[in-house]
């Protein structure tokens, strides 16, 4: 039993706002008329197509394989023809443009056959388990999108002592977890043992916000069925950001993650409850992960919960609920304190939505901020920083972009989740300042790292120039010490006089014959180094043969554009 | 009064003393100069600033013998850095060496090349790879787009490409201050940005 | 189509500059009115014509600084220099004293330090002390607080804008030192403190008299601004806490030379100083036990000069010179970040 909770530093209470969204069951969205699905819905490198256009797909096909350790598969949603492999937007702040998979349904939502292990899984080893897990390409579903199979994976002689089951869920607006726990919490304590099995930790603690009470009750209801694993669920004070990871896991364990450092270094493992659930789909049914609960809040005229297939547009979901109370004028994926607003509304749901908030001007409390008044120290900030940094310095360095400064005031320990920013009387985005400082940092870091290859690429360059010289050079030498020896044997056999020069004068004679024949070779060989001017008839005949070629590109091409850089490259 | 003054004298003291103090003990014992100001170079080694190399400007600007505005792939952020690590005046760009531009790199157009190897003589960090007659290629990653490969080239086969965009170099703005728009009235600038 | 993008945080608490200077004005009330009730209309005055001088001098500052007026002029922060400089000076000085005082404030201490947000001293503070070097005379020649000495609206009136004394009343009679001033004098004069108390009329129960009771006021609004967490707790804390100390400690030595630490908190501008001017966010420490270090410095600092140094009441050189090392002490006194 869990005796004490540690109440960690700072935080704010902001207005929940969920009730409204939690009014309705979860249904499932219906399957749209196109999937848009990302590459990248996860962090690491993207998945890599193993489909081609036309190519007809169903239910819970593998269309997308993990590149690398650090990445995860897509499957296919439901059953359809490949439309399209290209770039589309990503949910994304940049509004980039990035490679997708478009599926066409068609409306069968015909699965493959699928495998499950239900009830025998303990007879399965840790690592077969991660398997499955993770070709069912299932990731951290609480926002970031770590792979899970990776968290699984602990490593050979660490002990997990605690699963914390993160049913937090302490952004306003946001419900799906929420709703999740009161639906599937069987699936979910269910998902817990195979987690709980995979890292062979000693106890689970489930821990809910305490405004969640029928979450609660419903988690408890389940867990009871299960009171001889070691579950225990816990209801945690309600301030933002108590789902976050580390505070999650100082409010539980009060130990801090190591900077630097992991959650499993310390003993702990934290995982969503979507995250759990899905594993139990996985490991039970052998279901992929293809779809998940989302949230879409804000100003709807019905603000709900859906069960969204990935790749289904925003845009369609808002429809579903009955569309936008007023003009869009704001879209944010995921809460309103770490979502990410995007520029369109027709992004794709991926596996790390948990929420669409829409902004229409009609919830007052979406409101942001009216205008940027200097900082005036008040420290309101660092009040409510939970990793107990010092935002307005950072801010003050940021903005006078002291990068090294504000590495030294550990901007890279600031988990952004906007506290500050939203207590800050002066209205400053502060946030932005420290994304700025990151992303200047590593932009920073990369340019060092190229401009450190370039030197060092440069400087051998110039060390395989010289050394060539050298080498050169100590060939004639040799070749002159070889001949003086040779003259010197000629010279002592023959008579000291005017030998000498009737002796030179053939070996001049040879040596410009050889340099002639080098010449002649090298002319032949047309590897003269040298620019147009001098080029061999071969060349010149390539020359005027590309040139051909290239006007005939040209004219069927003009508007490509490495065209126009070609012709910029002439102008210059 | 009296005491006012004599804290002041005393903290003014102080201070005066652990500044002193840390300078001397916190000195920074580093590089000689010229690797210092090569560091911050961007190592395009194009020339441009009308020396054979970054390093070679890096000597000149250690003697002395060059200003600290002749580097266009740098550009200002070089300048500053600079100025900073030198104390100098931050001074504009010397248009004379060209502009700063976008981060570019160079590619071969493969239908065009003749695999004449004039560029990979031209490139100062061995960045193209071929050989004669062969179809040559540049290694995209390690080209400092410094261009100087592109005037050898017989057939124009050279071409400069913006370095892609992408999520992974994809970065946040910094902020203007200029007030968020909120809505669609214009939001208010209070700032004291200097 | 493109929306509004920017990045997160989505939603603000809606707190602003302009209620958090509302919330110290509204602070300041009781204590203002006690004020009133105790010395008569020349504060009020006084008040008034410290905040017109204040915002002309700021719209004219923001103008000539080529800034926006209106975020800046509502913002409230030059009120309450305006206030705090009003409040710290005899409510019977003549008005080119206030005048003088609250545009050099502004001007000089705020706007050419950079304006709001960027000035290293406290701009009340700069004020007082300049007024306070420049017009000795003026600013220690404060209104005594007996009934009979109550001052009307009208004869604050002369007294402020006429410069001479209403006729039923001899200056002599209204006037004199403060208690601190006092006592430091007679102290001079080598004099108990215990005979000096009681030889005059200056002091009260607790301070000097009148002041007592307005300190209480200040106290209690200055309770309610920790409450409402506009300022923390630690300055005003350790400020008080760290002079009421070396108080004790110079009293318990010897009672007839120092006097007692209750003595020091309720005179002068102690209770004001320690929660409306010391915590002052711009200029003071930031960091937690930064705020620590300051106060207490600046409780040590009032002591030492209203007892060794040559001015009777400290508070705005121990802010000051605090205010100077604000930023080292911030320095060595950053927080432990989670996880390191
Ligand atoms: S909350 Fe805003 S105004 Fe206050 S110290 Fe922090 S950044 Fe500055
Ligand atoms: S955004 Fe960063 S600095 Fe701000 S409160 Fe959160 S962790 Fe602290």
């Amino acid at each position: 039993m869990i005796s004490k909770l540690f109440k960690f530093k700072g935080g704010v209470h902001i207005p929940q706002h969920k009730e409204s969204s939690t009014q309705l069951a979860v249904e499932p969205a219906s399957i749209p008329k196109r999937l848009i699905l990302p590459l990248t819905q996860h962090i690491g490198t993207p998945a890599a197509p193993i489909v081609e256009v036309g190519q007809k797909v169903l239910k819970g096909e593998k269309i997308a394989q993990a590149d690398g350790y650090v990445s995860a598969p897509v499957h296919a949603p439901t059953s359809g023809i490949i439309e399209d492999i290209g770039d589309y937007p990503l949910p994304h702040p940049s509004g980039m443009l990035a490679q997708c998979i478009v599926i066409k349904p068609d409306g069968e939502d015909r699965w493959i056959e699928l495998k499950g292990h239900s009830g025998d899984y303990k007879q399965l080893d840790p690592s077969e388990l991660r398997n499955i897990i993770r070709s069912s390409g299932i990731v951290g579903l609480g926002g970031a999108g770590f792979p899970t199979s990776i968290k699984h994976n602990p490593g050979p002689d660490r002990v997990i002592d605690t699963l914390i089951l993160n049913g937090a869920e302490c952004e306003p607006y946001i419900t799906c977890d929420d709703m999740l726990m009161r639906e599937k919490s069987r699936e979910i304590i269910c998902g817990l043992l195979i987690t709980k099995h995979a890292l062979q930790a000693k106890r689970c603690i489930i821990a809910i916000e305490n405004n969640k009470t029928l979450a609660i009750e419903s988690m408890q209801q389940a867990a009871k069925e299960f009171a001889d694993r070691n579950i225990e669920v816990v209801a945690i004070p309600t301030v933002y950001p108590a789902g976050s990871e580390k505070q999650i896991i100082y409010t539980i364990t009060g130990k801090e993650t190591p900077k630097n450092g992991l959650p499993l270094h310390i003993g702990v493992v934290c995982q969503n409850v979507g995250t759990t659930a899905a594993v139990y789909r996985a490991i039970h049914h052998g279901e992929p992960l293809i779809s998940r609960y989302v949230t879409i809040a804000g100003d709807v005229k019905q603000p709900r919960n859906l069960e969204v297939l990935f790749g289904t547009s925003a845009n369609d979901l808002i429809e579903q609920c009955g569309g936008s109370t007023a003009d869009i004028r704001r879209i944010i994926i995921g809460g309103p304190m770490m979502g990410f607003a995007m520029q369109q509304i027709t992004i794709p749901v991926i596996k790390t939505t948990n929420c669409i908030l829409i902004d229409a001007g009609q919830t007052k409390d979406l409101h942001t901020r009216q205008y940027t008044m200097p900082c005036i120290r008040c420290d309101s900030c660092a009040d409510v920083c939970p990793v107990n940094l010092l935002p307005q310095q950072l801010y003050w360095f940021s903005k006078a972009q002291e990068l090294d400064r504000i590495q030294e005031y550990n901007v890279f320990d600031c988990i952004e989740c906007g506290c500050c920013d939203y207590v800050c009387p002066s209205q400053i985005p502060l946030v932005q300042y420290y994304r700025f400082a990151k992303s200047e940092i590593w932009k920073r870091e990369r340019e060092t790292q190229k401009s450190d290859a370039a030197r060092d690429r440069h400087e051998f360059h110039q060390f395989r120039i010289d050394r060539e010289k050298a080498e050169k050079a100590e060939k004639l030498r040799q070749k002159k010490a070889a001949l003086k020896i040779k003259k010197q044997a000629t010279d002592q056999s023959n008579e000291i006089g005017n030998n000498d020069k009737k002796e030179a004068e053939p070996k001049n004679a040879a040596i410009v014959a050889a340099m002639e024949r080098v010449k002649a070779k090298k002319a032949q060989q047309k590897v003269e180094p040298k620019n147009t001017d001098d080029l061999t008839d071969h060349q010149k005949k390539l020359v005027t043969e590309i040139d051909q070629r290239r006007a005939e590109q040209r004219e069927t091409q003009v508007s490509n554009s490495n065209d126009n850089a070609k012709m910029d490259n002439k102008e210059l | 009064m009296l005491s006012a003054i004599l804290v002041v004298g005393l903290l003014a003291t102080i201070f005066g003393i652990v500044l002193g103090f840390s300078a001397v003990k916190f000195k920074v014992q580093g590089d000689p100069l010229v690797e210092k100001i090569d560091k911050l170079l961007p190592q395009t080694q194009c020339g441009q600033c009308g020396y054979p190399g970054c390093k070679p400007y890096a000597a000149a600007i250690a003697n002395e013998a060059a200003e600290i505005n002749q580097c266009p792939p740098g550009g200002e952020q070089t300048i500053q850095d600079l100025a900073a690590l030198l104390n100098r005046e931050i001074i504009p760009l010397n248009p004379e060496n060209g502009a700063e531009k976008e981060k570019s790199v160079v590619i071969i157009d493969e239908e065009t090349c003749i695999g004449c190897t004039l560029c990979i003589q031209a490139c100062p960090i061995d960045a193209i790879v071929g050989a004669a007659k062969q179809m040559h290629t540049i290694i995209e990653s390690e080209c400092t787009g410094c261009d100087l490969c592109i005037p050898p080239c017989p057939v124009d086969c050279i071409i400069i490409t913006p370095i892609k965009k992408d999520l992974t170099t994809w970065q946040w703005a910094k902020p203007t201050e200029l007030g968020i728009n909120n809505s669609d009235k214009q939001a208010q600038v209070a700032t004291d940005d200097q | 189509m493109s929306l509004y993008a920017p990045s997160s945080p989505h939603i603000h608490n809606d707190n602003s500059i302009t209620k958090i200077m509302l919330k110290v004005l509204y602070a300041l009330i009781p204590g203002i009115l006690v004020y009133i009730y105790i010395f008569g209309f020349g504060v009020a005055i006084n008040i008034l014509l410290a905040i017109i001088t204040a915002l002309s001098c700021e719209a004219i500052m923001l103008k000539i600084r080529q800034r926006p007026i209106m975020p800046f002029i509502t913002d409230g922060s030059a009120v309450i220099t305006a206030v705090l400089l009003a409040l710290s000076i005899p409510s019977i000085a003549p008005w080119w004293i206030i005048f003088l005082g609250t545009a050099f404030s502004i001007i000089i201490a705020k706007h050419l330090y950079g304006g709001l947000g960027y000035n290293p001293f406290n701009p009340a503070m700069v004020g007082y002390a300049m007024l306070l070097i420049s017009f000795p005379q003026q600013m220690t020649t404060w209104q005594l607080s007996t009934p009979a000495t109550f001052i009307g609206l009208p004869d604050s009136f002369k007294f402020i804008f006429g410069d001479h004394t209403p006729a039923q009343l001899a200056t002599d009679a209204i006037s004199g030192a403060t208690p601190l001033d006092y006592l430091k004098n007679q102290l001079g004069l080598s004099h108990h403190v215990s005979d000096i108390m009681n030889s005059s009329n200056v002091f009260g129960l607790l301070g000097g008299n009148g002041f007592e009771w307005i300190s209480i006021a200040f106290l209690i609004g200055g309770l309610w601004l920790v409450k409402q967490k506009i300022i923390h707790w630690h300055i005003p804390a350790t400020m008080i806490g760290s002079l009421a100390a070396v108080a004790t400690l110079f009293y318990v030595i010897d009672p007839d030379q120092y006097a007692s630490p209750l003595f020091h908190i309720f005179s002068g501008a102690t209770i004001l100083g320690a929660f409306f001017i010391a915590t002052d966010p711009v200029s003071a420490a930031t960091t937690a036990k930064g705020k620590i270090i300051y106060g207490a410095c600046i409780g040590l600092l009032i002591y030492i000069i209203r007892t060794w140094g040559g001015y009777p009441d400290a508070i705005a050189f121990a802010v000051l010179l605090m205010n100077m090392s604000a930023p080292t002490i911030d320095y060595y006194t950053k927080p432990k970040t989670y996880g390191h």
